[in-house]
């Protein structure tokens, strides 16, 4: 075959730029786990530096009556992260076979829990830039919350922040739902005082973080189903 | 040519072929995972890639959980295991609750530090992998076999980034046995190992305190203390203790202990004679 390229012309290596694939979207995502209910909270403001990119963009996503993941970072790698999720329970690459239509039943919260660690995981050399928080309910029906580092570490939980605010609403929540430091002793608390404290802690954060704010999208997780409620913060 | 019409031809005539994966009559286990899978980016270097984007000095710094003490000693009772629970991610504290002892099956311990993931993924891979050698051998696998297991798969990856620093132990034919395996390649038996960036602290309280013919609570004692003084004087070591005793029935969980209660206990305490 005849080269179109002179072979007089000397051969060197391919120059390549800076492969710089990850941004920070900000945002802040929380789960709070209750007795026989699971609270998935995230605000809605995707930003890229110093400016506002869009003002309602879901960071939760509802996988099944029973779990809703919520995601934080890179809004690109979540974004892929959501829909390979979905694509899984359907049919799974972990167990290379078609879950829902091999098992005949929808994922639990545990097992979408193990599978996200290990989709996590095999990006370890090229990571999700994504920090992710399951909430859901688990086979006897209490509140879960699984939480990952960006390549895969997890553990379940009662309460968790992540995402650009989580330095600020974390120490409440520590303080709120494990009562730590506090006199009183740790007690199991109603959906509605988690409620509160959730809404308390986005507009706080929203007074302090740039990347916080707009809306505030709230799914209640029960074993009714997955309720979303709505709520404005602040917009600038 | 022929090789491409072939692999066509053969693939459209049995759609669900077992090479494939979704064939479920053909589906093996064991032959399915035999290697785990990574993604890897198209750069000429992934490693530096890898490298620059979990350094501190990156824009948008990819910050993997860290930082540990965990001991685990020999004695004639078995082994006591005893960890820290703290994981941070630079500077901020992430975690106060994690779980470093990770449990392989009822019979082998593995333990936590460095990368948390790595530790993680990679022990759940070896109880995996321990539990195929049951069914294929009809007995339990050595501690010895199952900590080269693990430094063998982590060593293929040697260079790459991953970060773990472990104790198998675990009860065999042999008796109690601890083995220290990290993710350079090294593997060392032992009577007494302290893993982590506490680990320091703990070698000097656990030193100090050592007998091999101690009791159980005494052992279980030494263990949390040298626990505690590390979490005391190291930053990145915090949140409770949970300590673990192996003995010849398997594994037992012998309870967590709040840093903070334990600080106002062993301060109300008297001093001990040291010299």
């Amino acid at each position: 075959m005849m080269s179109t390229v002179p072979s007089e012309l000397p051969v060197t290596a391919p120059i390549e730029h800076r492969f710089d694939p990850y941004v920070d979207n900000g945002g802040t995502l929380l789960s709070i786990a209750g007795k026989d209910f699971c609270v998935v909270a995230a605000d809605t403001r995707l930003s890229e530096g110093y400016s506002i990119h869009t003002r309602y963009v879901p960071k939760s996503v509802k996988l099944s009556d029973k779990t809703v993941i919520s995601m934080g970072g890179c809004y690109a790698d979540c974004l892929t992260l959501t829909k390979r999720i979905q694509q899984n329970m359907e049919a799974s690459l972990v167990a290379p076979m078609w879950y829902r239509h091999a098992h005949g039943k929808t994922m639990s919260t545990a097992a979408i829990a193990q599978m996200l660690s290990i989709m996590l995981y095999q990006k370890r050399f090229f990571p999700f830039y994504s920090w992710c928080i399951l909430g859901g309910l688990d086979e006897e029906g209490r509140g879960a919350v699984y939480t990952y580092d960006p390549v895969g570490s997890y553990e379940r939980e009662a309460c968790r922040c992540a995402g650009s605010a989580s330095s600020l609403i974390q120490p409440f929540l520590d303080n709120q739902i494990n009562f730590k430091n506090q006199a009183s002793e740790r007690r199991e608390l109603s959906l509605d005082q988690v409620l509160r404290i959730t809404k308390d802690s986005f507009t706080s954060a929203t007074e302090r973080d740039i990347y916080t704010g707009d809306y505030l999208e709230i799914f209640v997780i029960t074993s009714n189903g997955v309720e979303l409620q709505k709520m404005g913060l602040k917009k600038d | 040519m022929d090789a491409l019409v072939s692999k066509y031809a053969h693939s459209s005539a049995s759609p669900l072929d077992s090479s494939e994966g979704f064939s479920q009559a053909g589906f093996d286990a064991a032959q399915q995972f035999a290697l785990p899978m990574f993604d890897i980016p198209m750069v000429s270097n992934p490693i530096d890639f890898l490298r620059a984007h979990t350094d501190p000095s990156a824009e948008n710094r990819i910050r993997i959980q860290h930082g540990t003490t965990t001991l685990a000693f020999k004695f004639q009772g078995g082994i006591v295991v005893a960890v820290d629970s703290r994981a941070s991610g630079g500077s901020y504290i992430a975690s106060q609750t994690v779980k470093k002892v990770i449990e392989i099956n009822p019979y082998l311990l593995g333990t936590m530090a460095g990368g948390a993931a790595d530790c993680q993924y990679w022990e759940r891979e070896l109880g995996r992998r321990c539990r195929l050698y049951e069914l294929r051998n009809k007995e339990r696998i050595s501690v010895a076999a199952a900590s080269k297991i693990l430094s063998n798969m982590v060593y293929d990856y040697k260079g790459m980034g991953l970060s773990m620093g472990t104790m198998i132990t675990g009860w065999d034919k042999t008796g109690p046995a601890l083995y220290y395996v990290d993710s350079d390649g090294s593997r060392l038996k032992g009577e007494r190992f302290s893993v982590g960036s506490g680990s320091t602290f703990a070698y000097g309280v656990l030193d100090t305190g050592y007998d091999f013919d101690m009791s159980v609570d005494d052992a279980i004692a030494l263990g949390k203390r040298s626990i505690y003084h590390a979490c005391h004087r190291d930053a990145y070591s915090g949140g409770s203790v949970n300590v673990f005793h192996v003995k010849e029935s398997g594994w037992e969980f012998k309870g967590n202990f709040d840093f903070d209660k334990l600080h106002w206990d062993y301060q109300a305490q008297p001093k001990g004679q040291i010299v």
